[in-house]
């Protein structure tokens, strides 16, 4: 109980107070990376919790920014509530996605995740009225938070509000992982038929999970809107897809902890050196990723602590 | 008269033209506990995959506790009653040894959709699984991660899924296969505290433990059924005699 | 009636730049099991390596392919050695995806830096450029060069796999890995030769395509989902299979940008999910 809502909370707060401190003329950087977290978190319910390999969950983040930015420009502009049809927008897109996505698995699950990822994509190009086409949607500006907090210019209504969001987003999902629908799910990451052995249906489970997965994602998109006040192209990208399980496996999918400090460490990271020069941040990237799969295939989380326990136990 | 609980009917089952499985029927009642035995290549495996709903069969039905479940799911013949434990361990391999029979427990009753409560320690889940491994005699290794347990610790854990389930049919797949000899009598020993009301199908090799535990012993060969009949009477009978050594038997015989 | 024919001639064009570039994938992942997301970046390389022969030491069009060809092969070997040996057969697709992602990146990074972000032009020789006459109508020569491209490597990998000897060892590893190395077949030689030929396949049509598929360093990253998709379309390890699903998925792709353009990829992969939902192992492939 403790380690599910007062760890989380006293966590999230000072990182969250840790970031104010050394970027505080840059807090929109700091509410990017909360939305972009978010999309990891939930990318870690279907890959790290579940064991489902995809390369196209942008899409549930994306399609919830361009809904909750739709809403907010035809006047609905309460962020709770623009956060509450993100959620929802991306629980639909996540239960289509899961259908589709978990009903094989290996090579076939990831070409289908794929392939729904660049539909959406090319959908979003097109649909160009609800989403500005490759413009974008713009303009998107929200009301004030309980109607008190207006969203002000330097970014700290923004900045507080995402960090409640994600504080409490990540409460719940940390009862989500322990509860026995978590472990369901774990234990049909490690054996498919060995759950379905025990007697439990695999597939409902697995869109169930996605559509939560979803939700969260849409959250994060939602946020996105609201703080940035625009959705581009970018927001359904194969380069969020692919830049989301980057970050997740840094941290160590199958973990929160993981996906919370992969989600950061990587984007302060870019942040500081991906402005120099983008290529040389991708070449980086990449080497890391090769590094990660060859020496710390379970993610630095996992690594870091194996290394952890070796040192103490090398003291005793 | 005991209830019968799981029938087969002219069961058969081919892969395009070779047929593994003719016409196997038999009849398992509460109570029973019953060793099926074959020469390798009989088609004991693909039976119990039939039985258990890893394949259809081609031709036939079963039927479990009076229902036809010729066409019925893997995870609803499971939650009707009718469990396997497999010939090579599968367990939950990023679990402990305490939270892979939870989830056989919260599966049963029904309580893996609950998505904000609690689960491996919550009471009523709790006691049972500590129950099932105490009757096993590994209740010391509850909060292990699965992958540190001997292989013939991890066969427990096997059974004790398969326990936790409250099975009315449970079939072993070769319980004891791959198991060290000095750990093998914990596992006849777990067999032998089987709850008695239940239906245990033994697919076996191991003709000692065949005798130790069979009231009734089936034979398979060449994917029939060609003996059904108590365990003494088995090695006398002229047709499994042929099946297991061919030839050497007339002519040992003739001799 | 006319435009079908141009759609027909264009569709069967870019699905054997397709094809090309895609069945050296489709053999490695046949028989290696390789989610391999960076085989767009070879084709890449390729093409560089034809830019840079072709533009800067003068070299024609036919010795500017060799030289595309083996220099990727060349570059790939290390790779092969020190990475991809690891992930064979057994690895995760996420491990593999990650891998090959990751050495998508170096290269995309290190093109950039050695060539510039610029799109790299890979002249043709007078006598494929320009138009061609048919008889019943004209076709771009390139086109046709670039079909007469695909039809004879499919014919060529044909004649390799199933009739030299090679070829049969190919099988027999991709059969069972086991029984073949038992049987005194070094499958890892196996392997790396079959590397290379996907390697140099996935070059040549970098270089033979470029018309179609222009040569920058955000190509690996553009088509890196392209191939490894047509090849799961097709089912991995079948000739006939890859050259079914590039030009199946060129003629969705074609037919989707003539008859409505602003929709994108959005017929192409509309046509994957529909394929791979009904035949989720290609449509000539087999189960894993």
């Amino acid at each position: 109980m403790v380690r599910q809502v007062v760890v989380p909370l006293v966590v999230i707060g000072g990182l969250g107070g840790v970031g104010y401190l050394l970027f505080p003329d840059d807090l929109a950087f700091l509410t990017r990376l909360i939305s972009i977290t978010l999309l990891v978190l939930s990318l870690d319910l279907v890959v790290g919790y579940c064991g489902i390999a995809t390369l196209g969950h942008a899409a549930l983040y994306g399609v919830s920014a361009y809904v909750a930015g739709n809403v907010c420009l035809i006047g609905r502009s309460d962020p709770l509530t623009l956060l509450a049809v993100g959620a929802l927008a991306g629980a639909v897109v996540g239960l289509v996605s899961g259908a589709i996505v978990a009903r094989f698995r290996g090579l076939p699950q990831l070409v289908l995740s794929i392939a729904i990822g660049q539909l959406v994509g090319a959908l979003s190009n097109k649909l160009s009225s609800l989403t500005g086409g490759s413009d974008g949607l713009s303009g998107i500006t929200p009301g004030r938070v309980f109607g008190v907090f207006s969203f002000d210019m330097f970014g700290r209504t923004g900045y507080a509000f995402s960090l409640a969001v994600l504080a409490v987003v990540f409460v719940l999902l940390s009862r989500l992982v322990a509860s026995p629908f978590g472990l369901i799910c774990r234990g049909i990451r490690d054996d498919n038929l060995r759950a379905r052995m025990i007697g439990a249906a695999v597939y409902p489970r697995l869109i169930a999970m996605y559509g939560i997965s979803g939700a969260v994602a849409g959250i994060g998109g939602a946020l996105t809107a609201i703080n940035t006040g625009v959705v581009g192209l970018d927001s359904v990208s194969f380069e969020r897809s692919a830049e989301g399980l980057v970050m997740l496996v840094l941290g160590g999918a199958g973990s929160l902890w993981g996906a919370l400090f992969g989600a950061i460490i990587f984007q302060v990271f870019e942040h500081l050196v991906s402005a120099a020069n983008p290529f040389h941040w991708m070449t980086l990237v990449g080497l890391l990723l090769i590094a990660i799969v060859l020496f710390a295939p379970r993610g630095l989380g996992p690594a870091a602590t194996a290394l952890w326990r070796r040192a103490r136990g090398g003291e005793r | 008269m005991t209830r019968a609980l799981l029938q087969l009917h002219d069961v058969s089952r081919s892969f395009g033209g070779l047929k593994v499985n003719s016409e196997v029927s038999f009849t398992l009642a509460e109570g029973d506990r019953v060793a099926l035995i074959g020469p390798n290549g009989a088609g004991k495996t693909t039976l119990v995959n039939v039985i258990t709903g890893d394949l259809s069969p081609s031709e036939g039905r079963i039927t479990f506790d009076g229902h036809d479940i010729t066409r019925l799911s893997i995870p609803a013949r499971v939650r009707a009653g009718l469990v396997r434990s497999f010939q090579i361990t599968r367990l939950f391999t990023g679990l402990t040894v305490a939270e892979n029979v939870a989830l056989a427990v919260m599966q049963r009753k029904g309580l893996t959709w609950r998505m904000f409560a609690g689960a491996t320690f919550t009471s009523g889940v709790r006691e049972e699984w500590r129950q099932v491994l105490d009757l096993l005699g590994i209740g010391h290794l509850a909060g292990r991660p699965v992958t540190e347990l001997a292989y013939g610790q991890q066969r427990l854990v096997d059974l004790a899924i398969g326990l936790a389930l409250n099975p009315k049919v449970l079939i072993l797949d070769e319980p004891a296969a791959g198991v060290p000899h000095d750990e093998a009598p914990k596992i006849l020993d777990a067999i032998a505290r089987l709850p008695a009301e239940i239906a245990v199908l033994m697919i076996e090799h191991d003709m000692d433990l065949v005798f130790k535990f069979a009231k009734r012993v089936l034979v398979l060969a060449g994917g029939r059924l060609i003996f059904e009949g108590d365990a003494a009477s088995v090695t006398a009978d002229d047709n499994v005699r042929r099946a297991y050594l061919g030839s050497y038997a007339d002519g040992r015989r003739r001799a | 009636m006319n435009a079908a024919l141009s759609i027909v001639l264009d569709a069967v064009s870019y699905g054997m730049v397709l094809f090309t570039i895609s069945i050296g994938l489709s053999i490695m992942m046949g028989l290696m099991r390789v989610v391999n997301l960076a085989h767009g970046a070879f084709a890449m390389i390729g093409g560089y390596f034809a830019s840079y022969a072709l533009k800067q030491l003068g070299l024609s069009y036919p010795f500017a392919i060799v030289v595309a060809v083996l220099g990727t092969i060349v570059i790939s070997a290390p790779l092969e050695l020190l990475l991809y040996r690891r992930i064979y057969r057994g690895a995760s697709e996420l491990t593999q995806l990650l891998l090959t992602i990751g050495v998508t990146f170096v290269i995309i990074g290190l093109a950039n830096y050695a060539f510039g972000p610029t799109s790299k032009p890979i002249p043709l020789p007078a006598s494929l450029s320009g138009p061609f006459d048919l008889g019943f109508r004209m076709m771009p020569t390139h086109r046709l060069f670039v079909i007469a491209c695909g039809l004879t490597t499919a014919l060529l990998l044909w004649l390799l796999i199933d009739r030299t000897d090679f070829g049969v060892r190919l099988r027999a590893a991709v059969d069972n890995g086991g029984m073949a190395e038992a049987l005194g077949i070094r499958t890892q030689v196996i392997y790396s030769l079959t590397f290379a030929i996907a390697v140099g396949l996935g070059a040549l049509g970098g270089v033979v395509g470029a018309e179609l598929l222009p040569i920058e360093p955000f190509y690996a990253l553009r088509y890196m989902v392209t191939f490894l998709v047509v090849v799961s379309v097709g089912g991995a390890g079948s000739i006939l299979g890859a050259l079914s699903a590039s030009l199946l998925l060129g003629l969705a792709d074609t037919t989707g940008k003539y008859l409505a353009p602003e929709f994108g990829e959005f017929f192409f992969y509309l046509a994957v999910i529909v394929i791979v939902f009904l035949f989720p192992n290609g449509l000539l492939g087999r189960a894993q």
